[in-house]
């Protein structure tokens, strides 16, 4: 291996680990901080992804000499379509069934049955075709010999401010401020005058929101069908899992790290036995850090 | 504890009347067709039963079950399959004249493996694989859980490694083609010890075999929850700290009985296999395992004999809605689940707790809010 | 506690009790025969993973139906379409077959998709005594009594393409597969006949279905230098595939990739743009000239849509029921024992020029043909091979 594979190899990793990260912000706080077991969450990034393609159909339709701004609106209309979304199912569902999260899980197995069908039966059977916008189409030269995707340094530099914007959101607005108390005790919140039930709609639609920015963004590197969020969603769970449930930052942790197996074992092995290896090393893992990488508080 | 009344008798003998239900009432209504499907629903309601187990009395939720389930249909299948491979009918061995070597399953002869393996060697014999369904699963279920517990690894984290194990079983057994009959699976049986297999008698005698095992399992399932041992992963279950400081360990506990859940799902494995005439690793992987927990909470999860009866419900329903409205049924499947969690938190079971004359719903509710993060709650 | 556990017994046994009581006489419906018409039973996934490919294979059986419904019958019979959903799980595949079988007692099936789906249903064919015809370009390695095959087995494409390969783009070979039979088989018959061509493997690699990250194994090949990329990546995985060589500055315009699993239908979700300039090898393109082919797409899209397209499978699909149709018509008899004799060398003018059933083989003899995509997604034809002989137990 030589200097231009090096970097071309960092460079992946550095992309698949900021893919795992916009992949699990989301769940990050669904789960994570809300304790909602969504697996519908996959789903959630399919309809991010759908929405882009409909916002793609728009433009060519109505506005085709805008083409080349429809992806930024695209991941804007993603986010607020899946906020939109999770908010609704927050309040018709699953505001019902905090008390018991093992619930949500079965309930949102469902929900994501019957989403995948929608998307089957009043969308397309197959995989829609999303276009890469101009400006995203080919690579960066950067020496002679090495040369970087433009899509995946998008997504990269999508991940940062979508990260940087979640973690200002949390630590730095009151709003963060309500949300984390909510999520650590929601009773004595309640009991200090935080409309909690607000709060929880709205962690609860931003995290929905998150999946689809998520969603949005991969329809540069992969397919929009049907079944699109069933490949997202393992990887998702075992990402926020595997940083530590609680926490924020052991998520991108985990991610980070995740990105490097992923994109070191995949050289230097069959891409089947690569991923076999490194859901092997993550109990391994589990196994020397029992609450995940970044447990939060260990009490037991 | 005025148990006289009807629903008394009911509650106190559910099992028998389950029994009565699988092994009477439902073999002699259904044609040979259709008590197939039975029987493949109760093969998977195996599974259920083990999974009220450990998760509904131990607290913990497996994501993994159909590595067990695999681990029993896969021996199962290299029994199988090694005696069709030594009888050679005409089919057979054309192929392995063709390939030039007789007595090897077919799948390795076309993948170009030259010997059997010899992990595959055992699976001649009978009495070793049975041993070994009974054996291996629970024993690795045993060692994985307790090396686990034993760090108290915390219950989600749990759920994540058995999440692990079932997606690496899925990929190794796809990677391996060779060895494992790869996405294929191992298929085409003939016969069992010499019985055809797919004979209406030897498909009746299956069943049997099946619904008694089920109902057999179910009885162990509860004269463990009954014994002290019950009581004591019940305890772990809702405060494991304090059972820890009165002397106990809990991490053997929670081992035990997530080996019996395997035990269980490793027989119901083998049945499939034996009445489904097939080892898929399609039901190995990530979404049969979390399949399988539905069955336990659409029947609800502190009820043996509800998993059963959830199994039926969900395996029927899918076969129902999908015969009947072949473009409307995932929907139907999907509505189920999401109006069970919404309705009957306790699954069927809790439908007769709301029935109940004169009883508060409360005990229903009670332990399952005890679950992921009791901490934060 | 052992209240608690009673209590679970008594709600769910009653509750089922109660609930079989009420719905007894709904339980099995039971399904009509109505008189003059035939059954003929179609088994694909509608739902889960492989739908995205098998729905329009359903779409295009349905056509042939019809048409063969307006057209009079076989027999002066309608033929009664039963679909079936295989939801994309092997063991449902096999329910269901019994299903078609012994409940609807079909006189035919149409169906499956993957090698999988048809390896779980083999058995019930063959005790059960039905008919299958199968239309998916598969890895060969199987003859039974029960099946017929209207697709390409591997060596009917593969070797062909390596060959034509070879002599006009070079002979070092990258092979890259999702990891199952199918793809693992193409590459070892391509790789036997790399060997046989001097040819080079500059190197392959096996990726799970419905993958979706290729950066590492895009990096390899950079590293590599292959005159041909071999692509046997089927399903999701190819959008990914194809999206991410693109981003990588790997196109059809600077790099020969040839696919054995992309048709007209993938390109579609693919995108035309992505896949522009590569190479296909099968036996059927929507742009064959010929009069069969033209009614065929005509009242495809007429039927589902002028932003439809047709492809492979789809053909095959369609072609099956004709097929079946024809040999009924020579046997004078739905009898599977009859039909499967009458088929040995029955030909067809098929939407991909005339083909042939072996004389024993149950195999169809087919051209192989290799074209380039267009930027509409369209494919322009550079070579069509003689008619080969169906060999699904190669000397390898």
């Amino acid at each position: 291996m030589n200097f231009d594979m090096l970097a071309m190899q960092a460079f992946t990793g550095l992309s698949v680990f900021t893919i795992l990260m916009l992949m699990a912000l989301g769940l990050a706080i669904v789960f994570g901080l809300m304790g909602v077991i969504n697996m519908a969450h996959g789903e959630l990034m399919a309809m991010g992804a759908y929405t882009t393609y409909g916002t793609a159909v728009l433009f060519e339709t109505y506005f085709p000499r805008f083409m080349d701004a429809y992806f930024v609106v695209g991941i804007v209309f993603a986010f607020c379509i899946t906020f939109v979304f999770g908010f609704l199912l927050e309040r018709g569902l699953i505001q019902f069934l905090y008390k018991r999260p093992l619930d949500t899980m079965l309930a949102t197995w469902g929900l994501s049955l019957i989403l995948q069908q929608i998307y089957r039966q009043f969308i397309n059977a197959k995989e829609v075709e999303v276009p890469t916008v101009s400006w995203l189409q080919g690579t960066w030269q950067a020496t002679e010999t090495v040369s970087f995707p433009l899509s995946r340094i998008f997504i990269i530099g999508l991940a940062v401010v979508t990260g940087a914007a979640v973690y200002m959101l949390l630590y730095k607005t009151r709003w963060g401020l309500r949300i984390r108390a909510v999520t650590q005790n929601r009773s004595i919140s309640g009991a200090v005058g935080i409309n909690t039930t607000k709060v929880d709609a709205f962690t609860f639609a931003l995290g929905c929101g998150l999946a689809g920015i998520a969603g949005s963004s991969f329809t540069m590197l992969a397919s929009t069908g049907p079944v699109t969020g069933q490949a997202y969603i393992v990887d998702t769970f075992i990402v926020v899992v595997f940083g530590g449930v609680e926490s924020l930052l052991g998520t991108i942790a985990s991610a980070f790290i995740m990105g490097q197996m992923q994109s070191w074992f995949e050289y230097f092995m069959s891409g089947s036995m690569a991923r076999a290896s490194i859901l092997l090393l993550v109990i391994v893992v589990l196994y020397f850090r029992p609450n995940g990488l970044f447990a939060t508080k260990v009490r037991r | 504890m005025a148990n006289r009344d009807l629903w008394g008798l009911l509650s106190r003998y559910g099992v028998v009347l389950l029994a009565i239900l699988i092994l009477l009432v439902l073999p002699l209504s259904l044609g040979i067709f259709r008590l197939g499907l039975l029987a493949k629903y109760l093969s998977l309601a195996f599974c259920a039963v083990g999974i009220v187990l450990i998760w509904g009395y131990g607290g913990i939720l497996s994501l993994g079950q159909g590595v067990f389930f695999g681990l029993g249909s896969y021996m199962m299948a290299m029994f199988l399959k090694l005696e069709r491979a030594a009888e050679a009918d005409s089919s057979t061995s054309a192929l392995s004249t063709f390939f030039g070597q007789a007595g090897l399953p077919d799948f390795m002869s076309w993948n170009s493996v030259e010997a059997l393996p010899w992990w595959w060697e055992p699976f001649h014999h009978v009495w070793f694989t049975i041993t070994a369904i009974l054996i291996l699963p629970p024993l690795l279920a045993f060692i994985l859980a307790y090396v686990n517990f034993r760090r108290r690894v915390g219950e989600v984290y749990f759920s994540i490694i058995t999440l692990s194990l079932s997606a690496i079983m899925a990929i190794v057994i796809v990677g391996q083609q060779g060895y494992t009959g790869g996405i294929n699976g191992i298929t085409d049986f003939k016969t069992f010890m010499g019985i055809d297999l797919d004979q209406d008698n030897a498909k009746i005698v299956m069943y049997y075999i099946t619904a008694g095992l089920l109902i057999a399992c179910v009885l162990v399932g509860q004269f463990i929850l009954r014994s002290r041992l019950g009581k004591v992963l019940v305890a772990i279950r809702d405060r494991e700290d304090r059972v820890r400081f009165s002397g106990y360990d809990p991490a053997l506990f929670k081992a035990f009985i997530f080996a019996v859940a395997a035990l269980f799902s490793s027989i119901g494995g083998a049945m499939f296999t034996m009445q489904i005439g097939l080892a898929s690793p399609s039901l190995v992987g990530i979404v049969p395992s979390i399949e399988m927990v539905i069955y336990a909470a659409v029947g609800g999860r502190l009820s043996l004999v509800g998993a059963v009866y959830g199994s039926l419900l969900v395996g029927y329903g899918k076969t129902f809605f999908s015969e009947n409205f072949v473009q409307y049924w995932l929907y139907m499947i999907g509505a189920l689940f999401i109006v069970i969690v919404m309705f009957l938190p306790g699954g069927l079971a809790s439908l007769m707790e709301k029935l109940r004359p004169g009883k508060s719903a409360k005990n229903a509710q009670a332990p399952i809010a005890n679950e992921l993060k009791p901490e934060t709650r | 506690m052992s209240n608690t556990d009673r209590r679970g017994f008594i709600k769910a046994t009653a509750a089922t009790a109660a609930a079989s009581a009420i719905a007894a006489p709904y339980i099995w419906p039971k399904g009509a025969q109505a008189a003059g018409t035939v059954k003929m039973g179609i088994l694909h996934s509608l739902t889960g993973t492989i739908a995205i490919a098998e729905k329009s294979v359903v779409d295009a059986e349905m056509l042939a139906v019809e048409e063969i419904n307006a057209a009079g019958g076989v027999m002066g019979q309608k033929i009664e379409a039963v679909v079936e959903d295989g939801a994309s799980d092997w063991p449902t595949f096999a329910e269901k077959a019994r299903k078609l079988i012994e409940k609807d007692k079909v006189a035919a099936v149409m169906g499956c998709y993957t090698s999988a789906s048809r390896k779980a249903v083999l058995p019930v064919f063959e005790k059960l005594k039905g008919l299958l015809y199968y239309p998916t370009y598969y890895e060969g390695l199987e003859r039974s009594e029960n099946i017929m095959y209207t697709a390409q087995e591997a060596t009917q494409s593969v070797i062909a393409a390596m060959d034509w390969l070879a002599k006009n783009k070079g002979k070092s070979f990258y092979m890259i597969g999702s990891d199952y039979i199918w793809p693992r088989t193409t590459i070892k018959i391509a790789k036997a006949t790399l060997g046989r061509l001097g040819g080079k493997l500059a190197g392959e690699g096996y990726y799970p279905l419905g993958h979706i990250e290729f950066s590492s194994e895009i990096n390899k090949i950079k590293a590599a230098k292959p005159d041909v990329i071999l692509n046997c990546v089927v399903g999701g995985s190819n959008v990914a595939f194809f999206k991410q060589l693109n981003a990588a500055g790997i196109t059809g315009k600077n790099q020969a990739i040839l696919s054995l699993a992309v048709s007209e239908e993938e390109v579609s979700g693919i995108g035309a743009e992505n896949a522009a300039g590569t190479l296909t090898c099968m036996s059927y393109f929507q742009s064959l000239k010929n009069p069969a082919n033209e009614k065929f797409v005509k009242a495809f899209k007429a039927k589902y849509g002028a932003n439809r397209v047709t492809g492979d499978t789809l053909n095959c699909g369609y072609n099956s029921v004709y097929l079946w149709k024809l040999a009924a018509e020579k046997a004078k008899s739905f009898e599977v024992a009859k039909v499967v004799a009458a088929s040995s060398d029955l030909q067809f003018d098929s939407p991909e020029g005339k083909i042939k059933f072996h004389k024993d083989n149950h195999h169809l003899w087919k051209h192989a043909r290799i074209g380039t995509f267009r930027p509409d997604g369209q494919v322009d034809m550079v070579y069509e091979s003689a008619l080969i002989e169906p060999n699904p137990f190669p000397k390898l």
